[in-house]
């Protein structure tokens, strides 16, 4: 029974759920559950008045518990400062420059710095809660619309400001002041202007032109049919010129496909009369495709060699390599373009031309 | 209790100094005296305020040494993998700073986890402030730049983890612009103007830098004080307890309380992010390398807080309109636009629907339990689910590698989730809620089961139940509820036609009102649920006539709502 008598004590809607036979929550010594529950009435009349909940200061259980808990607080400031030290020590002591070096010293700094923080906000805590007596203050709000006399009083000097402004009563001069802000509030968007090249027609090509070797991207050596000969292969191929420029890699990258005699099938695709995939455009069962997808642009890397779909590793759009570059799942919206290749008089893979339609993500002027 | 204690001369000599000049001590009496109300959910915008000071500090620390240049460099440095590599100055310096720098590998990461930890602190306070209904009258403006705040903390985030100019965040970039590109009329020359030409072009990192650095901050730190000073002139919201009105507001003094409560929380929060970045890594960008537009690595993700953009650009199909020489791309368009217009524009328009289906135009102080608002709740968890499903789209490959779930099976299964998810969660959600008030109604009604099995004289077996204390009861009462507006096509004593009679909006609101009135009523007659173990937990239909729809009970007093009369 006195299990029950406990329960009803605890406050809050949570009491139900405490189980029979286990202790039931202990006070805290300076906490709420014994003193000075002033009801609602005094709380709400003492404005900005004090209520000292839990046991008085001066009572020798209070007076103990502090003292230790001073010890404690005492301690956890002082291990901060230990730590503190440690991490200067630390920043003079541990060098950096190598990878593992820089570990270390990562791990060091880290350790005592977040140590230090530690003990000074667990030493603030002790001390806010159990030295420092749990006082609870009740503050009236104010109502926070104006009363009426003061709305009154405000718009009557408003109007009064207004009349004495003329604004309304000289349309020329509200007017016109208008029309002479209006140039000024464009001023700053027509001052943004220059900050770049107005797009022209330059997304829909690339540096790819009639004769430009393809270049294996990393060793920039031009590959003949013969030397990229194992089939499932999949290899990136950069423009002869253009290896290190990013501008230009951005639209003109490209992916190099070769496959077994047979597998490969690009049906002869037109869009808007112009050819965009053709058999033709393949050398010896390899073909050339923009490595650029056609969703928001991310670089297609990874080709499954038995089904031969390329996939996309951004937002899982997959092309069938075998069949044009068709999309088979995901967001991208229409094929990998296809680069028209053929081979130079020295053997060597080039380009017949640049892609015949734009690369990479759709814009509103692509059509 | 006031200890009689000197006051250092030091300190008087300054205070009455200032003084002198300002007449500070009225206002400091005021500040010292503010009452803070407690309550754990009121600290996670507390965690928020915290991570943008780090921010604010570390950040500070990494422009000292960051160069915000796309100039061409070969780099030979400490980390020797990389020796001969051609990458941009940013990254150079980005390197630097981790290698060379000591103490800078640990600002780098405490700032990227400070980052993470301020949007996931703002999306969960913000969470906690709709489902407590904080954001009522008079709140909406603090809630609105809450939503600015948390809109700004989005593109700030992904411009700061972009600077490095790393493999990863190159290719988030390049998706970006890719996104840009395909806004209708204006995208390819906003792509153009912003990167400064084609992409990658040389201007982007120093132009991210400046809007990193300088103007989103400065534009964040306006807001967060504005905020704040919004908070502490209407005075904080209060949860409902004994004691706690619409009028007061119940808690500690500023000082030294808050003071100290709020310095020890500073000191936890940086420690903690302190020791993660100590003991876990965070954007390694030397194992990325640098960007290269023909290079990806395969799950590439970014930051949590994109993911639902990432998520959505995965899920969407390709669906694309090419007309009169133009291309409309909606596999690009409608995951950039409506996920974050549903999720941040229904967040900001909410309290104006809200105050519109209840006909709702008083202050509010004391905070709802999410229970008794049961479609505020419901429409609160359709959002977190419709995220939800987003978010975990963003990382479908990851899911479908750690799962093996297929990958194209993950996202079919997302792109019925994304509809049938939130409706799901808004049922359930709404369900829930009314079962919870119809469990606050029993207790208060019959007190709650102390677990006590008594044995009568008769040998019949009964539980013990027990009446709610005072506190509990203040909890559980606390209770409002919307009133119902007259039916549509009525009128009131002046004739004039009630807000429900304008037409098919009209008809649309009573629709809703009706459903933001629905309550269980609290009746003292005791009927349906027993005194015995095993109180009637009957079929869905017969808890069905508790829902007294149109009879709503407002035991809470509403001391302000004069603004209608």
């Amino acid at each position: 029974m006195s299990d029950m008598e406990e329960t009803e004590g605890h406050p809050g809607p949570a009491a139900p759920h405490r189980v029979i036979g286990t202790p039931p929550p202990s006070p805290r010594l300076l906490g709420s559950t014994t003193l000075a529950e002033g009801g609602d009435g005094e709380a709400a009349e003492a404005e900005g008045g004090m209520h000292l909940h839990g046991l008085p200061q001066d009572d020798p259980r209070v007076i103990v518990h502090a003292n230790r808990v001073e010890k404690i607080v005492a301690a956890c400031f002082i291990f901060a400062f230990i730590a503190g030290c440690g991490f200067i020590a630390a920043y003079i002591g541990l060098g950096v420059h190598t990878v593992d070096k820089t570990l270390r010293s990562n791990l060091a700094l880290g350790t005592s710095l977040g140590l230090a923080l530690a003990a000074l906000g667990l030493g603030a805590l002790l001390w806010v809660r159990h030295l420092m007596p749990d006082v609870e203050i009740v503050e009236e709000r104010h109502e926070l619309r104006s009363d009426p006399k003061e709305r009154l009083a405000f718009e009557e000097e408003f109007k009064e400001g207004a009349a004495q402004s003329q604004f309304v009563k000289r349309p020329l001069v509200r007017r016109t002041l208008m029309l002479g802000m209006l140039p000024l509030l464009a001023a700053p968007i027509v001052l943004l202007r220059d900050l770049g090249p107005l797009p022209g027609t330059s997304l829909r090509y690339t540096v790819w032109s009639p004769g430009r070797r393809l270049l294996v991207a990393g060793t920039n050596q031009p590959l003949t049919p013969a030397e990229f000969s194992a089939p499932g292969s999949m290899i990136t191929i950069v423009p002869e010129g253009f290896t290190d420029d990013a501008d230009a890699l951005t639209k003109a990258a490209v992916i190099l496909i070769k496959f077994r005699p047979g597998e490969l099938d690009i049906p002869t695709m037109t869009q808007g009369g112009t050819l965009i995939g053709t058999m033709n455009w393949t050398v010896d069962n390899i073909v050339a495709y923009s490595k650029i997808c056609t969703h928001v642009g991310c670089p297609v890397a990874l080709y499954e060699e038995n089904t031969h779909h390329i996939l996309c590793p951004c937002h899982q759009s997959t092309f069938n390599a075998a069949t044009g570059a068709t999309v088979i799942f995901g967001p991208a919206p229409r094929p990998l373009p296809q680069l028209p290749m053929t081979v130079d008089a020295e053997g060597y893979l080039v380009a017949r031309s640049d892609f015949t339609q734009p690369v990479g993500p759709s814009f509103w002027e692509r059509g | 209790m006031s200890e009689n204690f000197e006051v250092p001369k030091a300190l008087s000599g300054v205070g009455g100094w200032l003084d002198d000049r300002f007449h500070g001590a009225r206002g400091f009496r005021v500040l010292m005296r503010k009452v803070f109300p407690d309550h754990w959910s009121f600290m996670l915008g507390e965690i928020a305020l915290w991570s943008f000071v780090i921010l604010l500090l570390t950040g500070t620390f990494l422009s000292f040494f960051f160069v915000p240049s796309m100039t061409e460099v070969v780099y030979h440095g400490s980390y020797t993998k990389l020796n001969g590599i051609q990458m941009s100055e940013a990254y150079q310096s980005t390197l630097n700073i981790s290698f060379d720098v000591r103490g800078g590998l640990l600002m780098r990461q405490i700032h990227h986890w400070a980052a993470d930890l301020f949007m996931a602190a703002l999306t969960i306070h913000m969470l906690r402030v709709f489902f407590t209904g904080a954001y009522r009258k008079p709140r909406e403006v603090n809630w609105l730049i809450g939503i600015a705040l948390f809109s700004l903390g989005l593109i700030e985030g992904l411009f700061g983890y972009s600077l490095p100019d790393d493999q990863l965040s190159g290719a988030g970039l390049r998706i970006f612009e890719g996104v840009l590109q395909g806004i209708p009329i204006v995208g390819t020359y906003l792509a153009f103007f912003l990167f400064g030409g084609p992409f990658p072009g040389h201007d982007i990192v120093p132009r991210m830098y400046i809007i990193h650095v300088l103007l989103i901050p400065g534009i964040l730190l306006a807001l967060i004080t504005a905020h704040l000073f919004i908070m502490f002139h209407q005075k904080h919201t209060q949860m409902p307890a004994k004691g706690n009105t619409e009028r007061n507001v119940v808690g500690q003094p500023f000082f030294p309380y808050f003071l100290a409560k709020g310095g020890a929380w500073f000191f936890f929060i940086f420690a903690a992010l302190v020791l993660l970045s100590a003991f876990a890594q965070i954007n390694p960008i030397w194992l990325y390398g640098p960007y290269s537009p023909i290079q990806i690595s395969s799950a590439s993700q970014p930051d949590f807080y994109m993911g639902i953009l990432e998520g959505s650009l995965r899920m969407m199909p390709a669906w694309e309109w090419n007309f009169l020489g133009h291309t409309l791309s909606f596999s690009v368009l409608i995951p950039f636009i409506v996920p974050l217009t549903v999720i941040l524009g229904g967040a900001a328009l909410w309290p104006f629907f809200e105050q519109w289906a209840t006909g709702d135009k008083s202050y509010h102080n004391i905070n709802d339990r999410p229970r008794n608002a049961p479609v505020r709740t419901g429409i609160g968890m359709a959002a977190v689910v419709f995220y939800g499903v987003l978010w975990a789209e963003g990382a479908n490959d990851v899911l479908a590698h750690k799962l093996e779930i297929p990958l194209y099976t993950i996202t079919w299964i997302a792109r019925v989730l994304i509809f049938v998810g939130p409706v799901l969660a808004f049922v359930i959600t709404r369900r829930t809620c009314l079962g919870l008030q119809r469990k606050d109604a029993e207790t208060l009604l019959h007190g709650y089961e102390t677990g006590i099995i008594r044995q009568l004289p008769n040998g019949e077996y009964i539980e013990v139940h027990k009446p709610v204390n005072e506190e509990g009861r203040a909890v559980l009462e606390a209770k409002e509820v919307p009133a119902l507006m007259p039916p549509p096509g009525s009128e009131d004593a002046n004739g004039v036609p009630g807000p429900t009679s304008r037409g098919v909006l009209g008809k649309a609101r009573a629709a809703v009102n009706r459903a933001f009135a629905e309550t269980i009523v609290i009746e003292a007659d005791g009927h349906g649920n027993g005194h015995a173990v095993g109180d009637g937990h009957g079929p869905e239909i017969a808890d069905e006539e508790h829902e007294a729809v149109g009879a709503p009970s407002s035991p809470a007093e509403l001391p302000h709502g004069d603004e209608d009369a």
